[in-house]
């Protein structure tokens, strides 16, 4: 199976761990990631907050790289998808093309990449690669909001209560908890400009995940894992809480259950090392 | 003595803004389920609902100095929850982007820079370099000067010393090769 990868900015820098384990899990399923040459920005939150334009054209051009290799687009981070998937709405509406200049026909689909791996067939593939069950590993799944919502736009059929990564974990025997703050938003880029927002936002989080039971977080966003990993120590401190809560990409827990020999080395890029927590419940990385 | 206010409302704002975006911000009947989801609220000077009502009423002066527009997280959950199908989020954006060539006075001042550095950014090489992106943010917003009278820039070194050390952060920022493009859509 070939597929378009748009690995997206942070995956070139602060998410290479995610990069890694992407490339790695996928080259183990065999699926070819094909990435889609000379691919620039989404534009992310600054482009939608301050040019509306730019914010279009950015992914757009990137639709239109990708259309000519013809194959679907898998997109690992939650915002670049649902940038591309708010260009893909707005090319392809009436007017679309007149308005922003952009000859885009929309045959090509653009996949969220948990979604992507998800689907029935490469649950089973995914299965039947498992070597070691994580049968002692309870964890929440965390999505965070941009892969889900708005539905008009990234076209989800279970915004308020996304499966996909509960499906994979399920499948590689962690034990999954429900909790409530699947989709709540851990304030993504405000760690920037408005720190003290994010740890408000992830507080919150890191007590629903407690109360549900949790030994860690699972994330497909390199956003949510940044502000739940990097600041971890400094939140708990802040706040009077001794937290230890890992979070970690749900490929990476592909990875541990497959017994690829690479995965320790994506999870030492971890500032919540999960070490302790693996020695804890006799897991070795 | 006592001390009146004068209120002046721009009359069409709301109209203006519905032939812009295409956003129907008539519809609203102020159920407020933007503002009950909104995961924010705690950090803004207007709730959603009332940057929304103030619309309606043409208080653009209050509204493009309003914090919220700002403190928005564009998490979306107020645009997937209305019951009358308004982009809440999208008005937010709009705002932002009318405030900024308004001239009004941004009372989230560090939050438009960071925007504006991470634009500057991906407008040089095409994608973005986010150390990059962050030394031109600290140097522009003063945040730099700031941390290091507050004895805070340690703890960011720190922060910036972990990232390097686990292998998280480039040193060589990657770029397209069709820099006209991009510049050509960043004018």
């Amino acid at each position: 199976m070939k597929v378009t990868y748009y690995p997206g900015c942070s995956l070139e820098g602060t998410a290479r761990d995610y990069a890694q384990s992407i490339e790695g899990v996928c080259r183990y399923l065999g699926i070819e990631l094909q990435e889609l040459s000379d691919w620039n920005c989404c534009g992310a939150t600054a482009a939608h907050s301050l040019n509306h334009r730019a914010s279009i054209l950015l992914p757009g051009r990137n639709l239109v790289l990708a259309e000519g290799l013809g194959n679907d687009l898998v997109v690992p981070c939650p915002l670049c998808f649902n940038r591309l998937k708010t260009a893909e709405k707005a090319l392809l509406e009436d007017g679309g093309e007149d308005d922003f200049g952009v000859a885009y026909e929309g045959k090509i689909r653009i996949h969220d990449l948990a979604n992507f791996l998800a689907r029935n067939e490469l649950l089973d593939l995914i299965q039947q690669k498992v070597s070691r069950p994580l049968t002692n590993l309870t964890a929440v799944c965390y999505y965070g909001c941009m892969s889900s919502r708005p539905p008009k736009i990234t076209d989800s059929s279970e915004h308020e209560n996304p499966t996909s990564m509960d499906r994979i974990l399920d499948r590689l025997g962690v034990q999954v908890k429900p909790w409530s703050h699947k989709t709540d938003c851990c304030g993504a880029s405000h760690a920037v400009a408005r720190r003290d927002i994010v740890f408000t936002l992830v507080e919150g989080l890191y007590d629903k995940a407690v109360e549900a039971g949790a030994d860690c977080i699972v994330v497909s966003c390199q956003m949510c894992q940044a502000n739940l990993d990097m600041f971890q120590g400094k939140i708990a401190s802040e706040f009077g809480k001794p937290y230890y809560l890992p979070v970690l990409y749900f490929t990476e827990l592909i990875g541990l259950a497959a017994g690829l020999a690479e995965t320790g080395e994506w999870l030492k890029k971890h500032f919540t090392e999960p070490q302790p927590l693996f020695n804890r419940i006799g897991l070795s990385a | 003595m006592t001390q009146t206010s004068r209120l002046t409302p721009e009359t069409g704002f709301m109209e203006h803004i519905e032939a812009s975006t295409g956003i129907r911000i008539s519809a609203c009947f102020q159920c407020k389920k933007c503002t009950n989801g909104c995961p924010v609220t705690f950090a803004m000077d207007v709730y959603p609902d009332q940057v929304i009502r103030l619309i309606h009423m043409g208080m653009r002066d209050q509204v493009l100095s309003c914090g919220t527009i700002w403190v928005c997280a564009a998490c979306e959950t107020c645009t997937t929850r209305c019951p009358n199908d308004i982009d809440i989020a999208g008005v937010m954006d709009y705002l932002k982007e009318r405030a900024v060539a308004s001239g009004v006075s941004i009372p989230q001042q560090r939050t438009k820079l960071f925007h504006e550095a991470f634009l500057n950014d991906v407008r040089r090489r095409g994608r973005l370099s986010e150390g990059r992106m962050l030394q031109s943010y600290m140097l522009k917003s003063g945040e730099l000067w700031r941390k290091i009278k507050d004895g805070e820039i340690g703890e960011e070194i720190s922060l910036g010393v972990n990232m390097f050390r686990k292998g998280r952060m480039s040193l060589i920022p990657k770029g397209v090769r069709s820099k006209s493009e991009i510049r050509a859509i960043l004018k």
